[in-house]
């Protein structure tokens, strides 16, 4: 019993820790904006690496998505006779819940880990302790750029994915199965309310802003990896980088949700 | 080179550095005088880097205190830089970005002027024909030099080596300190070098302080290191002219 109220309390002591250094880190990087040069640049830089490459993989995944929302919904909605509510079904339920939380888990994908493992490197090869002996902020370098590129690119995608999938709906529901096409546009124009919008656009910031810190916060803190080091320390950080900011994507889609509904 | 008239450039008290249980430094005391060449010798694992990244604010000291120019230094910032052992070089950026970089980030220089700054101190290395080259394009002397000129952009007072000759062969190690003291009277700067090698820091350096189980057991010249008679410094002057010693570094 002693051991195990010793074990919960060193965990719990590491992870108030834990939270109390990425609150740190996460302040450092924002306010890391006033001292670093040239942040414009970085800034689109970072802005190509997150959105431009992630561009086909969210249409791609977009268009599935819409896909089978329409297949789903037009054969539940047949049952009750409600066919006609399809464009309804399909715009509310990507707006309000799968556009952002699924374009979130596909820039985690594509661009968080890869930024995991770049800085992971970075730290690995001492390039982060350069810039720190060369007097240059590493965390206004390498991570405020990245943050504020995700506060463009996150809703940006994310209206794209919701764009795409609207349009997948259509294609299973009304070209493949045969609703009026009329009928289906009309139910998503009437459906969509300024206030989905807005909370799309709210959950798209919030999860691209703690996506892509947990991301860069695992790759910067690759040294502190124990029992592991080198290239094993930089696989360690990024396979955490994903699993952790895809639990936070779902656990503050929950939070937020809850205010919001 | 060594101006003993004025104040050292770069003094170290009493530096104390732990990690968990094992004690790493144990009361440091180091005199770095202006314009010298100082190396610090010690085994493997003797706590060297550990020393230097105190020094550069890499590491932050237990107890004691780094003094540069007789203010309490916090960091290297511009006046010191510091060679990394694998050098540190950006590998996504050209040669020539890698020098502008702490020009663009720390001065208020504009585009045109840094370019020139860069390309100069590319120039001043010998490498101003590999200014579009990623460093993974360069040899291993060269990313070498590459390092160098970007750690000496910043026209820094003080340069921290960290064991700048970490696996080359004999010639290559020779050419690296012959180019530390090249530099040194072409930049004018003042060189603390940790390494093993022996021969070259004998032969490059003003002054040799080794370093034995976390504290600094001898502090001299070269020539006062070959003739003590202390039982630590002895075991070390074997090395001292080992069977593959280059030919001796040319020194003005």
């Amino acid at each position: 019993m002693k051991r195990l109220l010793q074990a919960v309390g060193r965990d719990g002591l590491a992870a108030v820790a834990g939270f109390g250094d990425f609150a740190l880190f996460l302040s450092r990087a924002v306010t890391g904006a006033l001292v670093t040069r040239q942040l414009g640049r970085r800034w689109m830089r970072a802005v190509h690496e997150q959105g431009v490459r992630c561009i086909p993989v969210v249409t791609i995944v977009g268009l599935f998505a819409g896909l089978v929302l329409g297949l789903q919904g037009y054969y539940v909605l047949t049952r009750f006779g409600s066919a006609g509510m399809l464009g309804t079904f399909v715009s509310l339920t990507l707006t309000r819940e799968l556009a952002p939380v699924l374009a979130a888990l596909v820039i985690v994908g594509q661009a968080g880990s890869a930024m995991a493992a770049e800085i992971g490197i970075h730290r690995n090869s001492e390039q982060i302790d350069a810039l720190v002996t060369m007097g240059i902020d590493p965390l206004g370098y390498l991570i405020t750029p990245r943050l504020f590129a995700a506060l463009i690119v996150f809703p940006i995608l994310t209206v794209a994915f919701t764009m795409v999938g609207l349009a997948g709906g259509y294609l299973s529901g009304s070209a493949l199965l045969g609703l009026d096409g009329g009928v289906y546009w009309s139910a998503v124009h009437s459906a969509i309310r300024p206030a989905d919008v807005r909370e799309c656009i709210l959950k798209a910031l919030v999860f691209g802003l703690i996506t892509m810190a947990i991301c860069c916060h695992s790759g910067f803190t690759t040294h502190r990896r124990t029992g592991v080091g080198g290239s094993r320390a930089v696989s360690v950080s990024t396979t955490r980088a994903v699993v952790l900011a895809s639990v936070a994507t779902l656990a503050a889609d929950y939070l937020i949700t809850s205010f919001l509904v | 080179m060594i101006r003993p008239s004025l104040p050292p450039i770069l003094e170290v008290h009493g530096l104390r550095k732990h990690f968990g249980e094992h004690l790493v430094l144990d009361s440091v005391n180091l005199l770095v005088p202006r314009g010298s060449i100082v190396s610090v010798l010690g085994r493997s694992g003797a706590g060297k880097s550990v020393l230097l990244k105190c020094l550069a604010g890499l590491l932050t000291p237990d107890a004691g205190e780094v003094r540069f120019e007789n203010g309490l230094l916090n960091g290297v910032g511009r006046r010191c830089s510091y060679l990394f052992q694998a050098n540190a070089l950006f590998d996504s950026m050209t040669a020539l970005e890698n020098v502008a970089l702490p020009l663009e980030q720390t001065s208020r220089l504009g585009r045109r002027e840094i370019a020139h700054a860069a390309r100069d101190a590319l120039k001043n290395l010998g490498l101003e024909k590999f200014a579009d080259h990623f460093p993974a394009q360069l040899s291993g002397g060269m990313q070498k030099r590459l390092a160098l000129a970007r750690a000496l952009v910043m026209r820094p007072q003080l340069v921290l080596f960290d064991e700048p000759t970490a696996g080359l062969d004999p010639l290559a190690r020779n050419a690296v300190f012959g180019m530390i003291v090249q530099y040194r009277q072409q930049f004018d700067f003042t060189a603390v070098v940790v390494t093993h090698d022996v021969p070259e820091a004998l032969s490059a350096s003003d002054r040799v302080a080794l370093l034995e189980d976390g504290r600094i057991c001898f502090e001299g010249t070269p020539v006062e290191f070959v003739a003590s008679s202390d039982c630590i410094v002895r075991s070390w002057q074997q090395y001292s002219r080992g069977p593959d010693q280059p030919q001796p570094i040319a020194r003005s």
